[in-house]
């Protein structure tokens, strides 16, 4: 019934031909479902098997857990002796994809507040960069604190009115703040050149020694990021981390046992939009050239993607997410004009079936 | 130069008001901001080439044009209103009772799924609507109305009319206003929610679809995005007029219209997107239930 319902749907949209191949298609996959759902159970059990197996529940001892990340990060270190260029452009651009994650998933997965105009400050610290750089010729260091310190205080700015709100009407305020920055990126053609964007933006350099190479760019990166685990994670188990929970799983309660809620979702925002700021100077300096294209909305949906599919809260879940999502489409070239489609169901399929993600810690709840 | 503006800016704001009328009924009865709303109606201007496309294949328009594309609207309004169902059960349905931000997720799940899907079948190109009205209308001094925007004008209106003598006066309406006031209550004296909330999404896909044709044959150019900045601006016309308010809508869709129209003639047209989102947030931060609504209160 349903696979014909929505054969019949999609009818106008291709003919009759690719109608009745979807009606084929999701008729199986129905089917199959059906049939497994009668051994569910069985599967149920394996499944969970093979799940704690992989996420080491009990299986690894915490001394084998921290041997193997010790290996994994000295694997991260050595990489760009063994791989291929193109792989260590495929890596860069999934670091700066974690810093912006992992950023989106303080004000997301800790403080339960869906920003869906994070892109604003990514974009926001990019054309810093891309301006200080190309205007004021000021290197990539004494221009780091300025793209990061303003997209902090933007943050900042942006959350004092719009916390006022409740948690629907937020993420709308944030979309539109983060289109209203994207026109302006495109329409403001003296200074930010509009459409054409900005280019000729130079590399960082440490002592005179230019990090425009890919391997010395990685290793950038990878500090970076590395940096933006550590801190998050501190952050997280501080008292601001505890007050974040505290807001997203009751606000009314936590402010009772007096948590002051509006400053602790004011750090929230500037806290994730610092990183994103960090991420769009990072993001200018290996471009060398930014425009608003790289800012849309989807850039936004594609971001908070990798921390709903990962887990929200968790950060390791999150950096797998980005990981999924950056690396998944630049495998299969084919199926790249698939990407935003199978994107789109894949968050109804999340939210449906697995709220808390793929990797999603206990307890975790999208509320506010 | 005014009075022209005014024109197309009514004509403009009657679009937004039927697609805010969507907005505004979902969000009355659950709470949910239906992000996929505006891909509804990208999909009722696209369903409409489509079929007229199709009876021009098979020679129907050439015999007889208006029965075509009275073909074509209700079977553009029907499939919308199909899609609008499917949608609800798929993505919304089982999130019933999760926590708020969850459908709206799963909410923006759905939209971009439809616009790769209708990007995907239909090319990311645009899709000419084959001009069959003309620029026929009528000139005052210096304005100039085409019957189109007459014709959109009245649709909107007599539309408008009709559902809220529905809402008011029918059986259905007085169910769908006891759902919007209490979920529970409503269940508890023998009123069907999960039909409800059908007719719901039925009533406002239809609107939607309705909207899309006219905006087709308006513009006479539709291409699969448009749904995203057609959808954000009728939601502001839905918050502006007081979200869940009928009249609201009607209003709030109307005068974003007019702002836009003027805006972009006597300001500047570069940002004529950018009113939608800054009237959106100034109404939200400074009266967040709107011109007709009323203030809410956060229950614990």
């Amino acid at each position: 019934m349903t696979s014909l319902w929505l054969s019949i749907l999609f009818l106008p949209f291709k003919g009759l031909q690719a109608a009745l191949v979807l009606f084929a298609v999701v008729s199986t996959v129905l089917l199959s479902w059906a049939l497994l759902s009668k051994y569910k159970n069985t599967v149920g059990f394996y499944i969970r098997t093979v799940a704690s197996q992989l996420c080491g529940a009990g299986l690894f001892s915490h001394k084998q857990v921290l041997v193997g990340r010790y290996a994994c990060l000295l694997a991260l270190f050595i990489l760009p002796f063994f791989v291929r260029d193109y792989f260590l452009d495929v890596a860069i651009l999934v670091g700066i994809y974690v810093i912006l994650a992992l950023g989106l998933n303080v004000v997301v997965g800790f403080a339960g507040l869906l920003n869906l105009g994070f892109v604003a400050f990514y974009a926001l610290g990019a054309y810093t960069y891309a301006l200080l750089n190309t205007k004021l010729a000021l290197g990539f260091w004494t221009a780091l604190p300025f793209s990061v310190g303003l997209s902090a205080i933007a943050g900042f700015l942006l959350a004092v009115p719009a916390l006022r709100l409740r948690g629907d009407y937020l993420a709308i305020v944030t979309l539109g703040f983060g289109e209203i920055t994207r026109l302006i990126l495109n329409n403001w053609d003296s200074l930010t050149m509009g459409p054409n964007g900005i280019s000729g933006i130079s590399s960082p350099t440490i002592l005179s020694l230019s990090l425009g190479k890919l391997s010395y760019f990685y290793y950038l990166v990878l500090l970076f990021v590395l940096l933006t685990i550590f801190v998050t994670r501190r952050v997280y188990s501080s008292k601001i981390g505890r007050a974040w929970v505290a807001i997203r799983e009751d606000e009314i309660a936590s402010s009772i046992m007096g948590i002051n809620a509006t400053m602790y979702k004011l750090y929230a925002f500037a806290f994730g939009a610092f990183w994103a700021g960090l991420a769009g100077a990072v993001f200018a300096a290996k471009m060398q050239f930014v425009s608003p294209e790289s800012f849309t909305f989807m850039e936004s949906v594609l971001i908070l993607c990798m921390v709903i599919l990962g887990g929200l809260g968790s950060i390791w879940g999150v950096i797998l997410g980005a990981f999924i999502l950056v690396l998944l489409p630049e495998m299969l070239r084919e199926i790249q004009l698939y990407r935003m489609l199978t994107l789109g169901a894949g968050l109804v399929l999340l939210m449906v079936f697995r709220p808390q993600g793929l990797f999603g810690g206990k307890g975790v709840s999208l509320r506010s | 130069m005014f009075l022209q503006q005014l024109i197309n800016g009514l004509t403009l704001g009657s679009v937004y008001a039927l697609i805010a009328l969507g907005y505004s009924m979902v969000y009355g009865i659950l709470e949910l901001i239906n992000f996929a709303h505006g891909e509804i109606y990208m999909l009722g201007a696209y369903l409409g080439i489509i079929f007229l496309a199709f009876f021009t294949a098979i020679g129907l328009t050439a015999y007889n044009l208006p029965l075509s594309l009275l073909l074509t609207i209700i079977l553009s309004i029907i499939f919308c209103s199909c899609y609008g169902f499917t949608m609800e059960k798929i993505a919304y349905k089982p999130l019933r009772n999760a926590p708020r931000l969850s459908p709206l997720i799963s909410a923006i799940g759905v939209s971009i799924f439809l616009q790769n899907y209708v990007m995907l079948t239909q090319g990311a190109t645009d899709k000419v609507f084959p001009h069959i009205f003309g620029a026929a209308g009528f000139q005052f001094m210096s304005v100039r109305m085409t019957f189109l925007q007459l014709c959109i004008i009245l649709t909107s209106l007599i539309l408008m009319v009709v559902l809220r003598f529905f809402v008011r006066k029918t059986r259905m309406g007085t169910a769908m206003r006891a759902v919007a006031q209490d979920k529970t209550m409503a269940a508890l004296v023998g009123i069907n929610i999960d039909t409800v909330i059908s007719v719901t999404f039925i009533i406002g896909s239809g609107l939607a679809a309705v909207a899309g044709l006219m905006v087709a044959m308006y513009y006479g150019l539709v291409n699969y995005y448009i749904g995203y900045i057609a959808g954000i601006k009728a939601f502001t016309a839905a918050v502006l007029g007081g979200i869940g308010s009928i009249r609201g809508a009607m209003v709030g869709g109307i005068l974003l219209g007019l702002v836009e129209s003027l805006g972009g003639s006597y300001i500047s047209g570069e940002y004529k997107d950018a009113y939608a989102f800054v009237i959106l947030i100034i109404i939200l931060l400074i009266k967040p239930g709107g011109l007709f609504g009323k203030a809410e209160l956060e229950k614990v």
